[in-house]
């Protein structure tokens, strides 16, 4: 085979396994536009109907708005418990250190069906009641490897002479903390602040099993929305979904970028 | 300023002794280096005296105050690393001004301490810059200028021109010797590198595997080593077995089977107390080759250069003499010895050290 065919053969499949894998989101993406009561091809033309009744309707809105306030609480509290956690891990000589590493990164590993159960059991023997907070618990838990991961990857690279110089010109470990290591340390909070609340608003399998009754977050409304019927504003939903999902990340990314560039990495 | 005084500190991690007791005084307004091998404690101790490690045992004094439970940030030091360690997210006025923020100093006290610091360091205009924005030398004066504006008690310099290329180095070493001779600051300087040692310093402390082998002024450690490690460690050193065969007051009698039997000051070897094995310690420069044998009482032996290493103003060679190989660094004279050539190999007995066996 000469080397040009071999190429193209090459840049055909990895073409056709982008296609398996973005149609059917552009399907869902396109499909959220048709003016048509049915979600089919040929759209019958261009409309945003579905995005104004996506906004009129109450159940999708309170949905949304749990998901918006979870995920930011979500986020809000695992970076901050990330954070420390890398700190003590990496800054100080922690007993069990390793064993504390693995158990905090170790909800990546077990399988999400398994984690949501062993919690669900957990708080029942001890006759606490499903939550909000514990639906909270459940994210944090969840999203906390990433935080980790990511900050400490970070905070490896931020020499501790750095900090051992700003205490030797007189700043106590907290002023150090916020003057020169949270600000070295932002965009990787940054970063995994936004991994912690994508994570948490895309979650599905956990918040099945700890919302309590009533509480829906926009992808438990969507599966609930699935169960009577696939209308069209479902496809309009996904968009929205897909849009927070993507574009957060990416700009959390360029933000990240942008800061560790003007910060020397 | 502020005198530092060191004493019976001890440093231990779990079994391993990092620095062995040890005390030391260190003079106001002195530059005491603290010079060995990376592992020999030297940094170890450094950190004490910052108050980033806390001594197993014993008292740190700083100013006659003991400061063993005096946290870092309370210790008022100027701290200077190898890496510069500069806030790489603040301008280079903002890095140096961090300590006097601290120190309550007002706002136009400070844009002038901070530009005084500057042209201290002869970088005045760069207070806008950022620190990546300057090259390596440059850095490290940063880091000194904002060490040093916040009037520190004592100066801790912690490697400070290891990182830096061989030419650029020298002329951070004379910089640096100017400012700290100007401000007057108790300085104490952690290096492996003899020349900064020597050129530096008041007073060399030379430490090997966390115990002192010697301190003294660098005259004294360089020409009166008080061991075999410090004579090594510090230029390029000869070490003979000898016979001590008799000594008095004022001198003692030496013997080697290549080098004959010759008198020295007894002076030359303070720790030798009668006769039996000694080490004889012979400078490789004080070794001088010629073609012919010198006119005066010098221990003179003939003598083949066996291989030459020619270093431009001088030459090191390496002369067989009977059974010794030793390495002679002589400045060249029109031009080298030529390997193979038989010359007159001589010196002074009392450019010699003589140490116990």
């Amino acid at each position: 085979m000469n080397r040009g065919a071999g190429w193209s053969f090459i840049r055909l499949w990895t073409i056709l396994v982008y296609i398996f894998m973005f149609l059917p989101v552009a399907v869902v993406v396109l499909l959220s536009f048709n003016s048509s009561e049915f979600g089919a091809f040929p759209m019958s033309g261009l409309s945003f109907r579905w995005f104004v009744e996506l906004a009129n309707n109450e159940a999708i809105l309170r949905a949304f708005r749990t998901s918006m306030i979870l995920g930011a609480l979500t986020a809000l509290i695992s970076t901050t418990i990330g954070v420390l956690a890398s700190l003590a891990l990496i800054r100080y000589k922690v007993p069990g250190q390793n064993l504390i590493s693995t158990i905090l990164i170790a909800p990546i590993l077990v399988p999400e069906v398994v984690l949501a159960v062993a919690l669900l059991l957990f708080l029942n023997a001890l006759s606490i009641n499903k939550s909000f907070a514990l639906l909270l618990a459940g994210h944090v838990i969840f999203t906390l490897p990433f935080v980790i991961l990511v900050v400490q990857a970070r905070l490896v690279s931020i020499r501790r002479d750095v900090e051992e110089a700003a205490m030797s010109l007189g700043a106590n470990p907290v002023q150090t903390f916020f003057s020169i290591t949270l600000p070295l340390l932002l965009p990787a909070v940054l970063a995994g602040g936004l991994f912690a609340f994508t994570i948490s608003f895309d979650d599905i399998t956990g918040t099945l099993f700890w919302k309590p009754g009533g509480v829906e977050t926009v992808p438990t409304q969507i599966f609930a929305m699935l169960r009577n019927s696939i209308s069209p504003e479902i496809n309009a939903l996904g968009t929205v979904m897909i849009a927070l999902t993507v574009g957060l990340p990416l700009l959390g990314l360029a933000i990240a970028r942008r800061m560790s560039a003007s910060s020397g990495g | 300023m502020s005198t530092v005084k060191l004493t019976d500190i001890e440093k231990r991690f779990g079994d391993y002794v990092a620095v062995h007791r040890m005390s030391l005084e260190m003079p106001e307004g002195g530059f005491v280096t603290l010079l060995g091998p990376s592992g020999c404690g030297k940094t170890t101790t450094l950190r004490m005296i910052a108050g980033l490690l806390d001594p197993t045992e014993g008292e740190i004094e700083i100013g006659g105050k003991r400061v063993n439970d005096v946290p870092i940030h309370k210790r008022n030091l100027g701290l200077v690393f190898q890496n510069y360690a500069l806030f790489p997210h603040k301008s280079v006025a903002d890095n140096i001004a961090f300590g006097l923020k601290y120190r309550g100093v007002g706002k136009s006290d400070m844009a002038r301490k901070v530009k005084d610091a500057l042209e201290l360091v002869q970088l005045p205009h760069v207070g806008e810059r950022y620190p990546r924005e300057l090259s390596g030398g440059q850095q490290q004066r940063i880091a000194l200028a904002r060490a040093i504006v916040i009037e520190p008690d004592v100066l801790l310099l912690d490697e400070p021109l290891s990182a830096l290329d061989a030419n650029l180095r020298e002329d951070m070493r004379v910089e640096l010797k100017r400012i700290q001779e100007r401000i007057g600051v108790t300085t104490v300087f952690v290096t492996h590198d003899q020349s900064e040692a020597l050129a530096l310093s008041d007073q060399i402390v030379v430490m090997s595997a966390g115990k002192v082998e010697q301190m003294g002024a660098p005259e004294e450690v360089y020409n009166t080593p008080a061991s075999e490690f410090v004579a090594k460690f510090l230029g390029a050193s000869n070490i003979v077995e000898a016979q001590c065969t008799g000594r008095d007051g004022s001198s003692m009698v030496l013997e080697t089977p290549d080098l004959g039997r010759f008198t020295l000051p007894a002076d030359r070897g303070p720790k030798v107390t009668g006769p039996g094995p000694v080490k004889l310690v012979l400078r490789a420069e004080k070794i001088a080759l010629s073609a012919t044998k010198p006119a005066n009482d010098d221990v003179s032996h003939g003598a083949r250069v066996e291989t030459v290493d020619y270093q431009g103003q001088a030459a090191r060679y390496f002369i067989r003499l009977g059974d010794l190989q030793l390495q002679a660094i002589n400045m060249i004279d029109g031009r080298p010895h030529a390997e193979g050539s038989q010359v007159t190999a001589s010196f002074r007995p009392s450019d010699c050290t003589v140490l116990p066996a």
